[in-house]
């Protein structure tokens, strides 16, 4: 390992133990180095597992298999040097803004007056001048981020590390404490050598990185790498920019080759009774087909294009896309989404159409659907219990997996009418009530 | 750079203001009460019989000082109690699954049936002096303070958010530093607000601790519970009176210079940030912090509380949390599993060996009954309690400005213990042929039926605006209100509420199903009487046996209706 390497991760593997006492892969053969002076990105969807990664960084939890070495040494707890930003601020409401930050100095136990020194310093240099004694309630959220950010690089830390620490802002807000940070990385005022963000804003990252790791999910595997030699401060609206950014998302959407199953036609999504359905309502997918049907798309749109129209983050589109997809309203290639035929139909149809045409796409090609369709149509009274649908999912993915799969399954089965739900008594059922 | 200086560094102008000089008289105050309090505890025995409890009402600011003092060293170990098993029980999950069991059990145990079996205990640790009374006084003041704060500590610890957690640990906090710093800080609101109502419920069981007889022997400590109980056998309403009175303004000055200021500095560690809710203030905190002599006295404590809270223990070996390999997991499960049975089968034999030297199957049948009957009035009371709070709570609680001025009554009535009313009741009972069975039973529920009320109250007054908006729009008026929005909404608060108080009036039926006045001895039929003539004959054997079958009842009754009913109306009415 070379001198300037500060971090070293070789074939690092994470599982968490399943309900049925089985193992969910969660991360798989994950290699990645960081180098003096880099910001390394992790790009990936919900589930691909970079927060975990992160996690195991910080020593927060150790690998499965694998190892992670921070300058020579393996992390297995939590070490000195390496320090975190988080996405939910995690400050200390009941300690003020000069507690919080002195926090991780008290620990390490210096001098009073070194701790104080110290602290002031890193609140001096993040912009919190004057707050020294406000609490994080009276602060706004891009204050409390600085808060964040001053009590991570007050230890003095080799690494930093960052869990979407822009993701709870406002645009505006997230803007301008992304350009204040890369101000003092670029003068060299931060205490740090390097820096890994983990992200699912795809120009956050190409904005920010030297190189972004592109990762899938379930398991979360890293599946292409790019280096990013735009010189800074980066210009959003430079075509170098622009192409960088098309190019992650047609990597992202880009199908991965699944061997072809019985009863699912060539080219189509594999998707299987295992595949985890996205929370997503029909109101919000109807929503996206009229406005990829309407001008000035007309049926056939850049993703990158109307996700900003749309103020979507890839996090939030990604899975809008999937579903109807899924369902075979939309097709997808090479970064544009296009709409099929009867996702034309179903936009021109009426109320009760749709709900038809709905129908029909949902248990032809969610196969949990059809599935809890067909188990009630063979039950003598129709009616099944949410359980049996459920210990069924948890073989195959984690409980709250299978806790969102069959909501959103759920969800879609009452507005297609194909299938009713109580709560109350947490049963399926093929009546609907009269 | 503008400093923020931790004392303040005001003009030196006056050297005393008047806030020092109130400060002042406040804490020498309490520094004489505690060392007058003190002074005589460590005493003969027979020094307590030459100078009896009197009913002089000159004594009763002694006797309040007294039960004060038991109440609040009581609280304090109930605090260590707290930290102790309630932390062991959120970070070790083998203890865990033997913890939290007990301590729902040991909520359900009747304490007033238990304070004779402790007394001879703590008799026997210190034969032949006060020491020994007082400790199994305080010791049953302390079982009826301790078990609800350590649960709301244990689910407060159990509910940290996990970036806290996450954040203390990759600034790489001690495990000790972390527990003040993230564990108790967040805990400590709900464990304020928990120590409240502790402190209210414990008045009901002071009377009973400081007059206990077991068979013959008859201890008598000086408070102003025995002073309660000697004015019930020499019927004297006048000294009732007084006793009431001492105890309203006991409770308003605990309130006042202890929970207020606690309530009030508590405020900062709240960790759901609402806007628009005016902080909660106290005028003892004002002084507190205005006065610079204070600040001065406090310094070197906060300095030393400081260096206590950094210091670096041992290194502590950083041990990651790494999940024990599944083979390891078993062995150290088996080997939990051995232990907890082993304990286990020790328990049941001596239970086994003390019940059977002189119980028969008839007792437990007779038991059994009893317990049925105490069942029954218990059932027509929270029903009776909940039709006429519950319309009560929601009218209050929907009227912020009355709710303001109810809580603090309600709270006071909370602790008001029953035995007080005995005089009333007993005379009424007898002067009108009235049977007991019947018209003893309100006593039980005397106490307990706040809980219903504060609930209800709570849950009222959490309704959104909005919704009392959406209401009044569709003009949904009448039953219609009630039926669809008032009693969905208040349902998952009324039901904690009505567990606290059936479990509460459990409790209480050893006091209020066998009631005296003077001579006048009136009995109701029901296993609350059964405890409480066991007692009194001293009959260790019933006592353990009227207790098992009481905890079973209790028990029963959360397992296979409270708990559900709760489940249900979180699931369904929880708003928000």
């Amino acid at each position: 390992m070379s001198a300037s390497m500060l971090l070293d991760i070789h074939a690092l593997r994470q599982t968490f133990p399943r309900a049925d006492g089985g193992e969910l892969l969660v991360l798989d053969g994950i290699e990645l180095q960081l180098g003096q002076g880099q910001i390394v990105g992790l790009l990936g969807r919900t589930g691909s597992g970079k927060s975990t990664l992160l996690r195991s960084i910080a020593g927060l939890m150790p690998p499965s298999a694998g190892t992670v070495t921070y300058l020579g040494q393996p992390v297995v707890a939590p070490a000195p040097g390496i320090a975190m930003v988080f996405q939910g601020f995690a400050l200390f409401p009941w300690l003020t803004v000069l507690e919080n930050v002195q926090l991780g100095l008290e620990a390490l136990g210096l001098p009073d007056a070194e701790i104080r020194k110290r602290a002031l310093a890193a609140i001096d240099l993040i912009g919190l001048d004057g707050y020294e004694s406000a609490y994080p309630r009276e602060l706004s959220g891009g204050m409390r981020q600085r808060v964040g950010f001053a009590r991570a690089l007050v230890v003095h830390p080799n690494i930093l590390l960052m869990d979407e620490p822009f993701s709870a802002l406002d645009v505006l807000t997230a803007e301008t404490l992304r350009t204040d940070f890369l101000e003092l990385w670029g003068d060299g005022k931060l205490p740090i050598k390097g820096v890994i963000l983990v992200t699912h804003n795809i120009e956050e990252a190409v904005l920010m990185c030297d190189r972004i790791l592109l990762f899938s999910s379930n398991p979360g595997r890293i599946i292409r790498e790019i280096g990013v030699d735009l010189k800074r401060p980066r210009n959003r609206l430079d075509p170098r920019f622009r192409d960088l950014v098309e190019e992650i998302y047609v990597a992202m959407t880009a199908r991965r080759p699944v061997p072809p199953k019985a009863g699912i036609s060539a080219g189509a999504v594999a998707t299987s009774i295992d595949t985890i359905l996205p929370r997503i309502s029909a109101n919000l997918l109807s929503g996206f087909i009229e406005t990829l049907a309407a001008e000035p798309y007309s049926g056939k749109a850049d993703l990158p294009v109307i996700a900003e129209l749309l103020h979507m983050e890839a996090d939030d589109l990604f899975p809008v896309s999937d579903a109807l997809q899924m369902l075979h309203l939309v097709e997808i290639e090479g970064g544009d989404i296009k709409i099929t035929d009867t996702g034309k139909q179903f936009v021109e149809a009426g109320t009760d159409d749709r709900k038809k045409i709905f129908q029909r796409q949902l248990l032809s090609y969610v196969p949990l659907a059809a599935h809890i369709r067909r188990v009630l149509q063979e039950r003598a009274n129709h009616v099944a219990p949410k359980s049996r649908f459920f210990d069924e999912l948890e073989d195959h993915m984690s409980t709250e997996d299978a806790e969102v799969t069959l909501r959103s399954v759920t969800a879609w089965g009452r507005y297609a009418e194909a299938f009713a739900y109580d709560d109350d008594s947490q049963t399926f059922s093929l009546e609907n009530p009269t | 750079m503008r400093l923020n200086v931790p004392i303040s560094v005001g003009g030196w102008g006056r050297f005393l203001s008047r806030w020092d000089v109130l400060a002042v008289l406040l804490i020498l105050g309490l520094l004489v009460f505690l060392a007058e309090a003190s002074r005589h505890l460590l005493q003969p025995l027979a020094e307590l019989q030459k100078r009896p409890v009197s009913l002089d009402p000159a004594n009763l600011p002694e006797y309040a000082a007294r039960t004060t003092l038991r109440m609040l060293i009581a609280m304090t170990l109930s605090l260590l109690f707290t930290f102790t098993y309630a932390t062991l029980a959120a970070k070790n999950k083998y203890a865990e699954r033997l913890l939290v069991p007990l301590l729902d059990i040991l909520q359900s145990v009747p304490i007033l049936g238990f304070i004779s079996i402790t007394v001879v205990f703590f008799m026997a640790l210190a034969p032949g002096r006060v020491l020994g009374a007082e400790f199994a006084a305080i010791f049953a003041i302390f079982t009826s303070q301790a078990w609800n704060m350590a649960f709301s500590f244990y689910q407060s610890l159990r509910t940290v958010p996990a970036e806290l957690l996450e954040a203390s640990r990759n600034f790489r906090l001690s495990p000790w530093m972390s527990f003040w710093r993230v564990d108790v800080s967040f805990a400590m609101p709900q464990l304020i607000w928990n120590m409240m109502l502790s402190m209210s419920g414990s008045w009901f069981f002071v009377v009973a601790s400081e007059a206990i007889s077991v068979g013959n022997t008859t201890i008598t400590l000086p408070g102003v519970g025995s002073y309660i109980a000697l004015a019930i056998t020499q019927r004297d309403l006048t000294a009732v009176g007084y006793a009431i009175f001492t105890m309203a303004i006991v409770i308003l000055i605990y309130d006042q210079i202890l929970f207020r200021p606690l309530v009030a500095w508590a405020d900062r560690f709240r960790f759901e940030q609402e806007p628009g809710v005016p902080p909660p203030r106290s005028w003892m905190l004002d002084v507190l912090r205005r006065s610079r002599l204070v600040d001065r006295l406090t310094l070197p404590f906060a300095k030393l509380w400081r260096r206590l809270l950094l210091a670096r223990w041992p290194e502590h070996a950083e041990a990651a949390e790494r999940a024990p390999r599944p083979r390891q997991h078993a062995w150290i499960t088996l080997q939990w599993a051995a232990v907890v049975t082993a304990l286990a089968a020790v328990a049941l034999w001596q239970v086994a060996h003390f019940v059977t030297a002189d119980i028969a199957l008839a007792d437990v049948t007779a038991a059994l009954l009893l317990g049925l009957a105490t069942l029954s009035r218990i059932v027509v009371l929270i029903a009776l309690a909940s039709v006429i709070w519950v319309p009560i709570g929601v009218w209050v609680g929907t009227r912020p400005h009355v709710a303001n001025l109810v809580q603090p009554i309600a709270q006071f009535l909370a602790a008001f213990p029953a035995n007080l009313l005995f005089p009333i009741v007993v005379s009424a009972i007898v002067a009108l042929r009235l049977d007991p069975n019947i018209w003893l039973s309100p006593l039980m529920i005397l106490g307990t039926q706040w809980y219903i009320l504060f609930n209800v109250v709570a849950g009222a007054a959490a309704i959104p605006a909005e919704l009392r908006a959406a209401a009044i729009n569709f003009r949904v008026r009448g039953w219609l209100w009630w039926r669809r929005i008032a009693l969905p909404a208040v349902l998952p608060y009324y039901v904690t509420g009505a567990i606290t108080a059936s479990g509460g009036s459990w409790n209480a039926s050893i006091v209020a199903e066998v009631a005296s006045w003077g001579d006048e001895h009136l009995r109701a039929y029901g296993l609350g009487a059964y405890i409480a003539e066991q007692t009194d004959a001293g009959d260790f054997h019933h006592i353990v046996l009227g207790i098992a079958v009481m905890s079973f009842f209790v028990v029963l009754i959360n397992r296979i209706f409270w708990r559900p009913l709760y489940l249900y109306a979180e699931r369904k009415f929880r708003l928000g």
